[in-house]
Parts: C-alpha cells; structure tokens; sequence
C-alpha cells in the first residue's frame, strides 16, 4: 500500500459490494474509480475544483461541482450507502454541520482525516513551538487549507455531540492500516498518522444490526 | 389594402434550406389542443449517420439561433453560430457524429412559423397558433423520426436550447442516451419573462407591426425589433463584459455631443445588434418563442414535482452554467441538477467560472469546452461509438 492513498484501501474494504455511493471532495476521482472498478458501486461524487471535475466527467464519472459547506443539499435524505469525505472534513468550514448532512445523506458515512494527536505532531509542537509540517500536514500553517485539523478524541466528541457512533475506525500509520477500533480511542490518539472513521447515525445503527455487528468484527 | 407582399425572402424555398414537411396525415398536436398541419422543419446535417444509427447528435438552438450550427448559413450568409463545439474534430466532432440541427418551431429559417404561407396564401401572422417548448421538441422527434433514428446519441443545447434538450429528457426518456443543458433552467423566471414582455412589447408599439398583420402590408416593425434585440441583447452579457469591452468609450469622438446620438461605444454596439438582427429575423417569431419560453416550466408539467420530469430516465446528463450567467444564472441549472440527482439519475453538474455572462457557451471559455469534450467522449465510449472515425 502506497502511504499516500492508503486510506482508499481501508475505505474501500469498508464499502458494500453494488452499494450507492457520494464521495463528497472527489478530486479527480480516482477513489470513485477504484471503488466502481473493485465494488462494482453506483458512485456519484462532489468535487470544487474545475480540474477536478473536468477530470472526472472526462472519466465517465457523474460529478456535481459544488462546495461541501454549501452544496449537499443536492442530494436527498437517505439516498446513499455510504457518503465518504477522505481527507476533507479539516478543510471545510463548518465540520459539524457538514458531517450532520453526511449522515443525512447516507446510512454510513466514511472519515479519513489526518490525526493531529499523533505523538510525532505533539512533540514537533512541544519541542520545535512551531506548527508541524509532515507528510501528513505538509504546508506550512498560512498556506494550508487544512483550517479544522483535530485528533481522534476531538472528532469521536464531535460525533458524540452529533449523535453519531463510530461503528469502527482504522488507523493507518506509515501506509499501513493497523486494527479496527470502535471504543477505544487513546492508542490510535497517540499512534495513528491517519483515522479512517465509520459512523452512522444511531437511529440508522438500531436497523441494520448485522452489519454493523460485521463491521466491529 | 396592399399585396401580399413578403418583405422577407420566403426562406422556405429558397436554395441552401433544408425542409421536410408533415402534411395532414401527420399533424403536430400542440400543448394548447389545437393542431398545426401541414407543418415544415427546416434543418441541416452534419457528419453521416453510422450503419446502426448510434452516432445522431441534436443539437438545439437558442432563441434567434438557426440550423447553421457548424457551417454558413446560405440565407443570411452568417457563419455558423458554434464552431467552437461542432466540427471536424471538435468536442461534437462531425467526424464522429451524425449532427442534426433543426429551426424551432415558429422560427422563420424554413421551419413552419407566423412568417410562413398559410394554405389560405397569405402569411399566417397571428392566425399561427401559440406553441410550447414541448411542442418544440414533439416536432424535433418528429423529424428525428423521419430520418429514421430510435435514439438519439445526445441531445445538447445552450439556453432555451438547453430547454428543449431537459424536455427531451422528460419526454422521451428513453430516445436520448445522454443529454447536455447549458446555460438554462428548467423554468423561465419572473425576471426573464419581465425582460421577453418589454421586447414584445417594443415590437406591438411599433406603428408598423400592424396587429401583427405586417407581412400582408409589406412593412416590417424593425424599429421594435431591434429595441427587443438590444433589450434582450444586455441580458446576455455580464456587466464585467460590459466594462472590459466599452466601459464609457466614446463611439468616433472626443467628447459627448450633448445630444442623443450614439456617443458611447457601448450604444453604437447595441444599435449595431439590433440593426443587423432586423435583417434576419421575422418580428412575429420573436413574440411567438419568447412566449412559448414564457410558459416553459418543465415541474408544472408534473404535478410541480421536478424530479418526476426526470423520474427512471436512463441517460446521462451533464449540465454546465457559467457563474457571471445573470439571464439563467447557476441557481436555476442547480435545481434542474437537484431534481435530476433525487430522480436517480446520472448527472454532472459543471460550473464554469466565468465573467463573460450568458454568451460564455458561445464563447472562448476553455474549461467548459474541455469538461463537455471529456463527458461526450466518455459518454461515446460506453455507447460503443470508436473514436475519429468516420462511419
């Protein structure tokens, strides 16, 4: 597995066979592809940027260019599988409004988000004073989008808050995912560079009891 | 009385058009119940048509726009109005695809309108009965019938172009594998009908319009007409594209003539706009398909439920809108992609940053030429269409 896209592969082992997918902040598209390609999914997308979508319409991929702090009200209650933001919620401007929608727009919805709990990112902050640049966070802090960074703990709260379970989370550490956890926060807090989250609403969760059960597995 | 005299060339039969008429075996049932027969579409083709007859592409005009979507027009001897997009090796490349572009009904470029010959002999001037946007596209699939063709490749137009291409979809869901609407929405706003009803309204003011009876009297109300082109012609533009093209330059002079002559450059242009459109086009025409863009409101048509317009419809779309676009602004594509997205169907939505205005379709716009090559081309590909060859 490739560091740099190594949440694809947790996320795409975490998606249904034939299931409706949204991946909100599509890029180029190439999770889509590879989720279409590996699952056989009916996948949509949402990308800002125009050479994102022009890639991705290029691609035979329907896309819809729109902002994720504005624009998911194209798409109706419950419409998805699964809505995945990879690597996008520390970008938007509103994190919880947006993850609020996901889980209005999907029975599940998939997080990868960097973890800025990491113990390497602490201690750059602790020793260095300055804000961590890495392979994971690589601007410096005027020049990056990431405006929202936050740690597993932070997130799980916001889910809480939200009334959201986490039905599982992956770490991925050096481009290699680690065990699934769903409870037990503290050692992907320190330990994972990367979280691939999935959480569901918990009236949603009540339903579907077996796959959820599989999922914790 | 005078003769009946036409001061415009009877298109119809002129040299360069091409006509197919349904005679009264086949008449075009109209929205409003009446019935239009003998009804004639003008249209032109380009590229040639495959073998298994997958490759047709409509393409549908705007509201002044004609057949001449890819080459001159023999009439006016205009160029044709998207070389841009269609031709040989453009993003609809002629070398591809089978492309067909018919003149709406009501036009005056050989398709059946106020302007043509009623079977009485005289002009049908306010006799022609009023017509939808539906009974637009009823009478292109009627065409599209004739030369044979079960489905359409894709259906695309720019405007009320895109218009008919959306009611297409509605109501011929499954004789359009993919569909292309740019710069319009799926209903005409109060702002637009505001704007159609001040160019209608130029064109009834004028003394010679005559109760709409001109063509009889051998006059035409040009001065009208050109108030409504120029009128409709400022929707088109963005203020931006006002600014960068005139700003306040003045027109062959140095300084104001404190009169009312066209001092400003800007004014020169759109009296220039609307001089050169008289020459074209029939007055009676413009009130007609302004009003029948008036009435277009594709979710009454079903139950005010948008997304039951587009309900099981098999094709892809991809629609675009141009973010300085204040005549169809991107709002109203974003429904039309909303209703699209909650019916279940495949939709893209492309929107172009832009500060061209509403002409940006017509225009150099390079994303939007890139994003509409790379979804037809992707779209040819799962119809099975093989690339750049000529059938």
């Amino acid at each position: 597995m490739k560091s740099a896209r190594a949440d694809y592969e947790v996320i795409s082992a975490l998606v249904r066979e034939g299931a409706r997918v949204l991946d909100v902040g599509c890029g180029d598209g190439a999770l889509l592809e590879k989720l279409i390609r590996e699952k056989r999914v009916k996948g949509r997308g949402m990308e800002l940027s125009q050479a994102g979508v022009n890639a991705c319409v290029t691609k035979g991929l329907a896309v819809v260019q729109g902002d994720a702090d504005r624009d998911l009200h194209f798409f109706p209650d419950r419409s998805f599988d699964y809505v995945i933001l990879s690597k996008t919620i520390q970008a938007v401007h509103r994190p919880g409004e947006v993850l609020a929608e996901l889980a209005r727009i999907g029975d599940r919805v998939i997080v990868s988000l960097p973890n800025f709990g990491h113990w390497k990112t602490r201690m750059a902050l602790m020793f260095s004073g300055r804000m961590p640049v890495n392979p994971s966070l690589p601007s410096s802090w005027h020049e990056t989008g990431n405006i929202h960074l936050c740690t597993v703990r932070d997130f799980a709260e916001l889910c809480a808050g939200l009334g959201l379970m986490i039905e599982r989370g992956v770490p991925i550490s050096g481009g290699h995912s680690g065990s699934p956890f769903a409870k037990v926060l503290w050692r992907a807090n320190w330990f994972a560079e990367d979280v691939v989250f999935a959480v569901t609403a918990t009236d949603v969760a009540v339903k579907p009891a077996a796959e959820v059960v599989k999922l914790r597995a | 009385m005078s003769r009946a005299t036409s001061p415009l060339r009877n298109w119809s039969s002129s040299g360069g058009l091409r006509t197919i008429t349904f005679g009264d075996d086949q008449p075009l049932h109209l929205s409003s119940g009446e019935k239009l027969s003998p009804m004639t579409i003008g249209y032109e083709t380009y590229g040639e048509l495959a073998p298994d007859k997958s490759n047709a592409v409509l393409v549908c005009h705007a509201l002044t726009g004609d057949q001449f979507v890819a080459g001159a027009n023999p009439v006016t001897g205009r160029a044709g109005w998207w070389p841009r997009i269609v031709g040989p090796g453009k993003p609809i490349d002629t070398n591809r695809f089978f492309v067909i572009c018919a003149n709406v009904l009501g036009g005056c470029m050989g398709t059946s309108g106020p302007a043509s010959i009623h079977p009485d002999g005289r002009p049908w001037g306010l006799r022609f009965p009023v017509f939808t946007v539906a009974d637009m596209v009823r009478a292109q699939a009627m065409l599209v019938e004739a030369l044979g063709i079960s489905e359409l490749f894709c259906v695309i137009g720019g405007s009320i172009g895109g218009m008919q291409a959306l009611q297409w979809a509605a109501a011929y869901p499954n004789r359009v594998f993919s569909c292309v609407p740019i710069a319009t929405a799926a209903r005409h706003s109060a702002q637009n009908i505001a704007f159609y009803e001040v160019g209608r309204q130029a064109i009834m003011a004028d003394p010679e319009w005559r109760e709409g009876d001109y063509l009889f009297h051998g006059v035409r109300p040009s001065k009208g007409l050109a108030v409504a082109r120029m009128a409709a012609h400022i929707t088109y533009l963005s203020e931006q594209a006002l600014h960068r093209k005139f700003d306040r330059a003045l027109q062959e002079r140095e300084q104001v003539s404190f009169g009312f002559d066209a001092d400003f450059q800007v004014e020169s242009y759109l009296r220039h706009q609307g001089q050169s459109f008289v020459d074209r086009f029939d007055a009676n025409s413009y009130l007609y398909i302004t009003r029948a863009v008036d009435y277009f409101d594709l979710a009454g048509d079903f139950g005010g439920a948008l997304a039951r317009a587009f309900k099981d419809c098999p094709a892809r779309f991809c629609a675009f809108a141009f973010s300085s676009d204040w005549h169809y602004p991107p709002e109203g594509m974003k429904d039309a992609v909303r209703a699209l997205i909650a019916a279940g169907c495949e939709a893209s939505y492309v929107e172009v940053e832009s500060d061209k205005g509403h002409d940006a379709f017509l225009l150099e716009e390079p994303a939007f030429e890139h994003a509409l090559a790379g979804f037809i081309d992707a779209a040819a590909q799962a119809r099975g269409l093989v690339k750049g060859t000529t059938p």
